[in-house]
């Protein structure tokens, strides 16, 4: 047998992808995931979402069964903080002293929480959403007649929005932006989303600066720049997320707002690999480098990593996608709007149920945000990958179905 | 538990157990089948759990988990190389009557 040895860093999406990319590519050596948290690789989507609902359980929360580990002959090691990589001596070295030697070793160990640098953020009730266990902290104040304070209108803000009304919960929306989804999002997208948190009874506070989160030693109020305050239960703060590239940069691997990677998600170091939300990546389709928080880049890295280590031709590249499920709505983006000059909308926003389309200066289609518009993403990402250019009138009309735009 | 094969596009067959009452894409995960890659986790979001169903299954399926919803449908139209036999794994619920089904994959996901 192969006496090689793989260590990854990292028991998230990214890295539980990576074991089992490598078992289907043939890797017959040794595998050790080592993990920060107690959990096997589980889906962190649900948790904004049906795990915040009580809809979801454990078993179908993980990635894989605990059995499929055994069954590769994987060595999780749970609850396990990586403190240091030793590059010359091709090791790491455990919290606790232990050190693991390597011959290929994948960094996964994904993005935190940003937190806020106001007075009051360390107060209990000031939430954060990554882990399961941040999910049931989040969990055990939401209900009726209590008031969930949000602070950031992006995604996990609007997800948690969502699920928390459904649970009966006042929830209000803090966004320092003129919008929500400011930063990610087409304008347009984010009027929709205003009108529909808006319609199921979320209180929206934009262009809102926080100055301070108060109470004694649990959080009872949210106090604005402008001396307002609002009180509430809890406070989810979702300000977006920074890479865990400290053990890299210790190690001295190029990093600018994540680890930098190639297209086989190798580092400079030919026998380190970075992949998933820590790593900043080549985009082919932009032809510029970028860092992606998601589900498929993780695995879209994944297995770039695996099939580099096992020798296999490196996959295609993807064009990035992600998804967001709120209320009763299902949001999926392809591509991102970089370059875009122009929009095109397809469909109406009154109807629930639209597309915008980000247009190039050369017509190209370059991004698609839908609103319960399957046929609209799926074709929006084959046009993406295609570089054909549009024409914007006949994107725009409905009466044109979306295959006979490719 | 049943048992159902799925087929690479090479040919390669791989005979599993599939939990009843979880779905087919769930099956090929938890024993790490090649070619279905799931990315979405079975919510039907991405059609990267694209299957070709044997022709004798096709009626039984569509008996136990219905024709293809409209989300499935739109999806699957615009996969690669989709055919009359298409569906999402993540969208067919293993039962007892579906021991010993078999299902081929596309040459990719994406």
């Amino acid at each position: 047998m192969d006496q090689s040895e793989i260590v990854i860093i990292g028991g998230g999406h990214a890295g539980g992808s990576a074991v089992a990319f490598l078992r289907q590519y043939g890797w017959a050596g040794g595998i050790t995931m080592v993990g920060a948290e107690p959990l096997l690789p589980y889906h962190r989507p649900p948790l904004s979402k049906a795990w915040l609902k009580a809809e979801a359980d454990a078993a179908s929360l993980a990635l894989r069964p605990a059995k499929f580990y055994a069954d590769n002959r994987i060595d999780c090691r749970l609850n396990t903080v990586a403190t240091r990589i030793d590059r010359a001596a091709k090791t790491i070295e455990l919290a606790g002293g232990e050190s693991l030697a390597y011959d290929h070793l994948i960094l996964a160990p994904g993005a935190r929480a940003r937190r806020l640098a106001l007075p009051g953020a360390g107060l209990a009730g000031v939430l954060e959403l990554r882990t399961a266990a941040d999910a049931d902290r989040l969990q055990s104040v939401l209900g009726p007649g209590r008031t969930l304070a949000i602070i950031g209108g992006g995604y996990i803000g609007l997800e948690v929005a969502a699920s928390a009304r459904a649970l009966g919960t006042e929830v209000v929306i803090i966004e320092r932006e003129p919008r929500l989804l400011a930063r990610v999002a087409s304008p347009e997208l984010s009027s929709f989303f205003q009108r529909l948190h808006c319609a199921k009874g979320v209180t929206l506070e934009l262009n809102a600066g926080v100055a301070a989160l108060e109470g004694d030693d649990r959080i009872q109020a949210v106090r604005f720049s402008d001396g307002r305050r609002i009180a509430c239960d809890a406070a989810l703060v979702g300000v977006g997320a920074i890479p865990n590239d400290e053990l890299a940069r210790d190690a001295g691997l190029a990093c600018d707002g994540g680890i930098e990677v190639d297209l086989h998600a190798r580092t400079e170091d030919p026998a380190i690999y970075a992949i998933g939300d820590c790593s900043r990546r080549p985009l082919p389709h932009y032809a510029r480098n970028f860092r992606l928080e998601s589900v498929p880049n993780a695995i879209e890295q994944a297995k770039q990593a695996a099939a580099s280590i096992c020798a296999r031709p490196p996959p295609v590249p993807e064009v990035p996608w992600f998804w967001s499920d709120q209320y009763d709505l299902r949001l999926q983006i392809a591509g991102l709007p970089f370059d875009a000059t122009e929009t095109v909308l397809r469909g109406s926003p009154e109807s629930a149920a639209f597309a915008v389309f980000h247009l190039g200066a050369d017509a190209t289609v370059q991004a698609v945000e839908a609103v319960n518009a399957a046929p609209e993403f799926m074709a929006g990402k084959l046009l993406i990958a295609k570089r054909h250019p549009v024409s914007r009138e006949r994107l725009g009309d409905m009466a044109v179905s979306m295959k006979d735009l490719l | 538990m049943p048992k159902v094969t799925f087929i690479e596009h090479d040919g390669t067959a791989h005979s599993v157990e599939a939990q009843l009452g979880l779905s087919l894409m769930l099956a090929a995960i938890t024993n790490n089948v090649p070619g279905i890659d799931a990315d979405c986790g079975g919510e039907c979001a991405c059609a990267t759990c694209h299957v070709y169903i044997e022709p004798d299954w096709q009626q039984r399926v569509t008996e136990i988990s219905g024709p293809p919803n409209a989300q499935e449908a739109s999806m699957l139209s615009f996969a690669a190389t989709t055919q009359a036999s298409s569906r999402l794994a993540c969208q067919i619920i293993v039962t007892e009557t579906l021991d010993g089904l078999s299902v081929r994959m596309p040459d990719g996901q994406h």
